[in-house]
C-alpha cells in the first residue's frame, strides 16, 4: 500500500453517517473512495454544492456542475446548489462537521500552515482559512516529512492558515492529536516504531503507554486490520 | 434607458480603469461574451474582483492574458501561472482574500453594511493593517465592504425584463455581485418571455440588472 492510500484509508474512519464534509484538493479527495457503501455522507464543494459525487462515467459531464477545481462532477439524489455566500455560511457558521485538508506544516500547538511558501509558491488561500477557522473538526492528511524534512515542527516557519488548532493529523507514519498539553501520538503505522516517528518529528511528542497500530478502512469501506 | 443591449454597446460604456466584479469559479459561471468583447475592445487598467483568475485562455484568464488588468482582488491565483508571472514582474497587483471573507465583503457592499466581523484570518498575515473588534469576549477581524463600477453576471435564464436564474455550481458569486455594482450587465445562456421564470424561481430580480445582453445569431 502506498503512503497516500494508507493516509486516505485511515482518514476515512473519521467520517460519520449523516454529516456534512468538505474535502480539500489533492490527497484529501482520495478519502471519498473509502466511504462505507451504506454510510450517507454529504460532501460539500465550496463552489456551491452539497451532495457532490464522482461522475459515474466519462461523457456525462455538465459544464455547470463542477468541483472547486473546476472539474466536472455528478450529484446525489437530493443534492442542493447555492451561492458562495451560503456555501461559506455553511463553513463559517458552524454547519460543517468535518474538513479534511492537506498540510505543509503543523506546529506544536496544532496550528496548520498550508497555503503559501513565501517567494516560491503564492497560490492564495482560497477557502482554506475559512475551513480551518470554521469547521467543527479539522483533520490534516499529509505526508510526515517533505523528502525527509519534518513537517510537524515546534513553530511553523510558513505563514499560518489559522491560529485555531486542528483536531487530528494523519500521516503515513501515524496519527497525532493536538491537545492542550501538546501533540499526543495516538497510533503508529504498520512496521513503524515510536522511535522512528519521534525521529521524523521536529517537536516533542507526548507518548502514551500504549500506541496501537493504525486502524484502516477497507477498500469497500468499514474498518479492517 | 433601454434595458437590452448589444454586447459591444454595453462594453463600450466601461471606462478604462473601471472596477469590475466578475462572477464565476474557475471560469464556471463567467459570462463568455462579455469577457471576449472586453478583450476585443482592449479596456485598460481594470481592477477585477472575482474568486480567481481561472486558467490561461479561460474566463478571467483571457483578461489576464491580454494584460488588461492592473489589480485583482481574488481568493487564489494558483491555477493561473500567467497571473503569477505578472505579479512577480510587478505588472499586476494581487490582493489575496480568504474566499469566505471575499464573498462576505461583496455581500456587505451590496447590502449596505459597514463591513463584516469574522475570525477567518485572525492571527495570520491576513490580519496585517486591519482593525480587530471584541464582541462578547471574542475577537473578530473587521473586513471592509467591496463595491464595483460594473458587474459581469452570467445567468442560466433571463426573461425579457432581466429577471435571472442560475445553473447549479455556475451560480457561485453571481447573485451576490449583482447587488454590489453600480452597473450590472447580465448575459444569459437563454432568454425567455416574461412569465416563464416564476416569481419564486427568480434568483436576481430584474430591478438590479441595468442591461441584459442581447444574444446574437450564430450564422456566419
Amino acid at each position: 500500500m502506498d503512503e497516500k492510500t494508507l493516509i486516505a484509508r485511515r482518514v476515512a474512519l473519521e467520517l460519520r453517517a449523516g454529516t456534512l464534509v468538505n474535502l480539500g484538493i489533492g490527497l484529501p479527495t482520495l478519502v471519498a473512495a473509502y466511504v462505507p457503501k451504506d454510510m450517507e455522507i454529504f460532501f460539500q464543494s465550496e463552489n456551491g454544492i452539497v451532495g457532490m459525487l464522482t461522475l459515474p462515467e466519462e461523457g456525462l459531464e455538465a459544464e455547470d456542475l463542477t468541483d472547486a477545481g473546476g472539474g466536472p462532477v455528478g450529484a446525489l439524489p437530493g443534492a442542493a446548489t447555492f451561492d458562495s455566500a451560503m456555501s461559506f455560511g455553511l463553513i463559517r457558521g458552524g454547519h460543517l462537521d468535518l474538513t479534511i485538508l492537506g498540510g505543509l506544516q503543523v506546529d506544536g500547538a496544532g496550528r496548520l500552515a498550508n497555503w503559501m511558501v513565501p517567494g516560491r509558491m503564492v497560490p492564495g488561500m482560497g477557502g482554506a482559512m475559512d475551513l480551518v477557522s470554521g469547521a467543527r473538526r479539522v483533520v490534516v492528511a499529509m505526508t510526515h516529512t517533505a523528502k525527509g524534512i519534518p513537517k510537524i515542527v515546534r513553530n511553523c516557519t510558513l505563514p499560518l492558515t489559522s491560529v485555531r488548532p486542528v483536531s487530528l493529523i494523519v500521516t503515513e507514519m501515524g496519527v497525532i492529536e493536538p491537545t492542550a498539553d501538546g501533540l499526543v501520538l495516538r497510533e503508529r503505522a504498520p512496521g513503524v516504531t515510536v522511535e522512528a516517528i519521534v525521529a521524523a518529528t521536529d517537536v516533542d511528542l507526548i507518548i502514551p503507554d500504549q500506541v496501537p497500530e493504525i486502524r484502516l478502512a477497507s477498500d469497500c469501506g468499514g474498518e479492517t486490520r | 434607458m433601454k434595458k437590452t443591449m448589444k454586447v459591444s454597446e454595453a462594453v463600450a460604456g466601461i471606462a478604462d480603469g473601471a472596477s469590475l466584479m466578475i462572477g464565476g469559479f474557475m471560469g464556471v459561471g463567467t459570462p463568455p461574451r462579455l469577457i471576449d468583447e472586453t478583450v476585443r475592445q482592449g479596456k485598460r487598467d481594470l481592477v477585477v474582483i472575482a474568486n480567481d483568475t481561472a486558467r490561461p485562455g479561460v474566463g478571467i484568464g483571457k483578461l489576464i492574458d491580454a494584460k488588461l488588468v492592473r489589480k485583482v482582488i481574488v481568493s487564489h491565483i494558483g491555477t493561473n501561472p500567467v497571473t503569477q508571472r505578472q505579479m512577480l514582474a510587478g505588472e499586476i497587483e494581487v490582493e489575496l482574500v480568504p474566499q469566505g471573507t471575499l464573498i462576505e465583503r461583496i455581500r456587505a457592499g451590496g447590502y449596505g453594511l459597514g463591513g463584516v466581523l469574522t475570525q477567518t484570518g485572525l492571527g495570520t498575515i491576513v490580519e496585517e493593517g486591519k482593525q480587530t473588534v471584541d464582541v462578547d469576549g471574542r475577537t473578530f477581524l473587521l473586513e471592509k465592504p467591496l463595491k464595483a463600477d460594473v458587474a459581469f453576471i452570467y445567468a442560466k435564464q433571463a426573461d425579457h425584463i432581466g429577471n435571472l436564474t442560475y445553473a447549479l455550481t455556475a451560480r457561485n458569486f453571481n447573485p451576490v455581485m449583482a447587488m454590489a455594482a453600480t452597473t450590472v450587465l447580465a448575459e444569459a445562456q437563454s432568454i425567455v418571455p416574461v412569465g416563464v421564470i416564476s416569481p419564486d424561481a427568480v434568483m436576481t430580480p430584474a430591478v438590479l440588472v441595468r442591461h441584459l445582453i442581447l444574444r446574437e445569431r450564430s450564422h456566419g
